[in-house]
């Protein structure tokens, strides 16, 4: 065998044995979750949408800050409408961008008031005006969550308050208890999605409808 | 395909060089499988290594085919960097090097391990051993063209 041989041999030799390790390694993956790690999925209390019926929970955990959050926004909800009554989601706090620990907090304020959906729909829709460079400014965020019918008195409180820091402490804990290491992330009766995308998630929900219905 | 080193002193150098690509290549595949297909997040410090490693796989066959020892020359300061890159890691990870110290985005800590083999096999400790042995091969194979020069 001469040099060329043996190196293009060797290549695809590597080749074969990186496609055969994926291959395994994936067969290999149960896509739910661990049992003891389950209950770091919910929270009592955590905003939610959807029929309170519903039997099949996506939990989502987000950033206001995250772009792709924004833009999964209208799609998650075509999914609770599509599905109405059978599909709620359930809204985690990941406080991953600079800045955002604060906004979470304003947000979970606003939840105290019964303002959770509005505020984040506000915040998504104006992301360019409080983030800058992947760094979230709370106080624009703040001006921005004031437009709304609140008790501004109420919501300078809450969000300074330790009820409030302790919620969003137990939502990070449990983010990592359940390895989030990017926004948005996704369980659907506590199967992680796995590959990101639409219509991953799209599949995810529907086959636990078909589970469950 | 062509006999272009009849010596063999030559040939030995080109089939340790040849020995260094397929060793650069097993770290590099393996630290593609660990982080895209394991998911295991990656720090900064696998970052430099990382830096140091990939571009071997691609700088080394360029000298295999024709055989050119200038390559031991090429290489061997991203060698030594990410030697002294693994062997920092590794400090940083046996609490060496306080953690101070240690140059780390926040969220993905060096001094934390996610895979571990044998009981003591972790992924600094491999990136370590890697470019030990790219180093020592390079060494020999430099030793070998020197020899050749001189006949």
């Amino acid at each position: 065998m001469n040099n060329k041989t043996l190196f293009i041999s060797v290549a695809v030799l590597f080749c074969l044995v990186f496609i055969a390790a994926v291959a395994v390694y994936k067969s290999q993956q149960t896509p739910s979750l661990a049992n003891e790690v389950l209950p770091a999925l919910e929270r009592i209390n955590a905003p939610t949408k959807g029929g309170n019926n519903a039997k099949v929970t996506i939990v989502e955990f987000f950033d206001p800050a995250c772009g792709t959050c924004s833009q999964f926004y209208p799609l998650v909800n075509n999914l609770v409408k599509k599905y109405q009554g059978k599909v709620k989601v359930v809204m985690r706090y990941a406080p991953l961008h600079k800045g955002s620990g604060d906004v979470v907090k304003m947000l979970e304020a606003a939840h105290l008031q019964g303002q959770f959906w509005p505020a984040l729909e506000l915040l998504f829709a104006n992301q360019q005006r409080w983030v800058e460079h992947h760094v979230s400014n709370p106080q624009s965020a703040l001006a921005g969550i004031k437009t709304l019918p609140l008790d501004h008195k109420q919501l300078e409180k809450d969000w300074q308050s330790r009820k409030i820091a302790k919620t969003v402490d137990q939502d990070i804990q449990d983010g990592k208890t359940l390895q989030v290491r990017a926004t948005p992330q996704f369980f659907v009766n506590g199967k992680p999605l796995v590959v990101f995308g639409y219509q991953e998630l799209i599949d995810l929900v529907e086959e636990a409808i078909a589970q469950a219905y | 395909m062509n006999n272009e080193a009849p010596a063999s002193h030559t040939s030995c150098g080109w089939y340790l060089i040849f020995c260094v690509w397929i060793i650069a290549t097993s770290g590099t595949l393996t630290s593609l499988f660990f982080s895209e297909v394991m998911q295991v997040p990656i720090c900064v410090l696998c970052w430099y290594q990382r830096i140091a490693l990939y571009p071997l796989v691609v700088m080394l066959p360029l000298a295999l085919f024709p055989y050119d020892t200038k390559i031991i020359r090429y290489t061997s300061p991203l060698v030594i960097l990410g030697w002294f890159t693994a062997l920092f890691h590794v400090l940083v990870v046996a609490e060496i090097v306080p953690k101070s110290a240690q140059p780390c985005v926040q969220g993905i800590p060096c001094s934390e391990t996610y895979v571990n083999l044998l009981g003591f096999l972790n992924i600094p400790i491999m990136s370590l051993i890697t470019f030990t042995i790219i180093g020592v091969l390079l060494f020999l194979s430099k030793k070998y063209s020197i020899g050749n020069n001189h006949e």
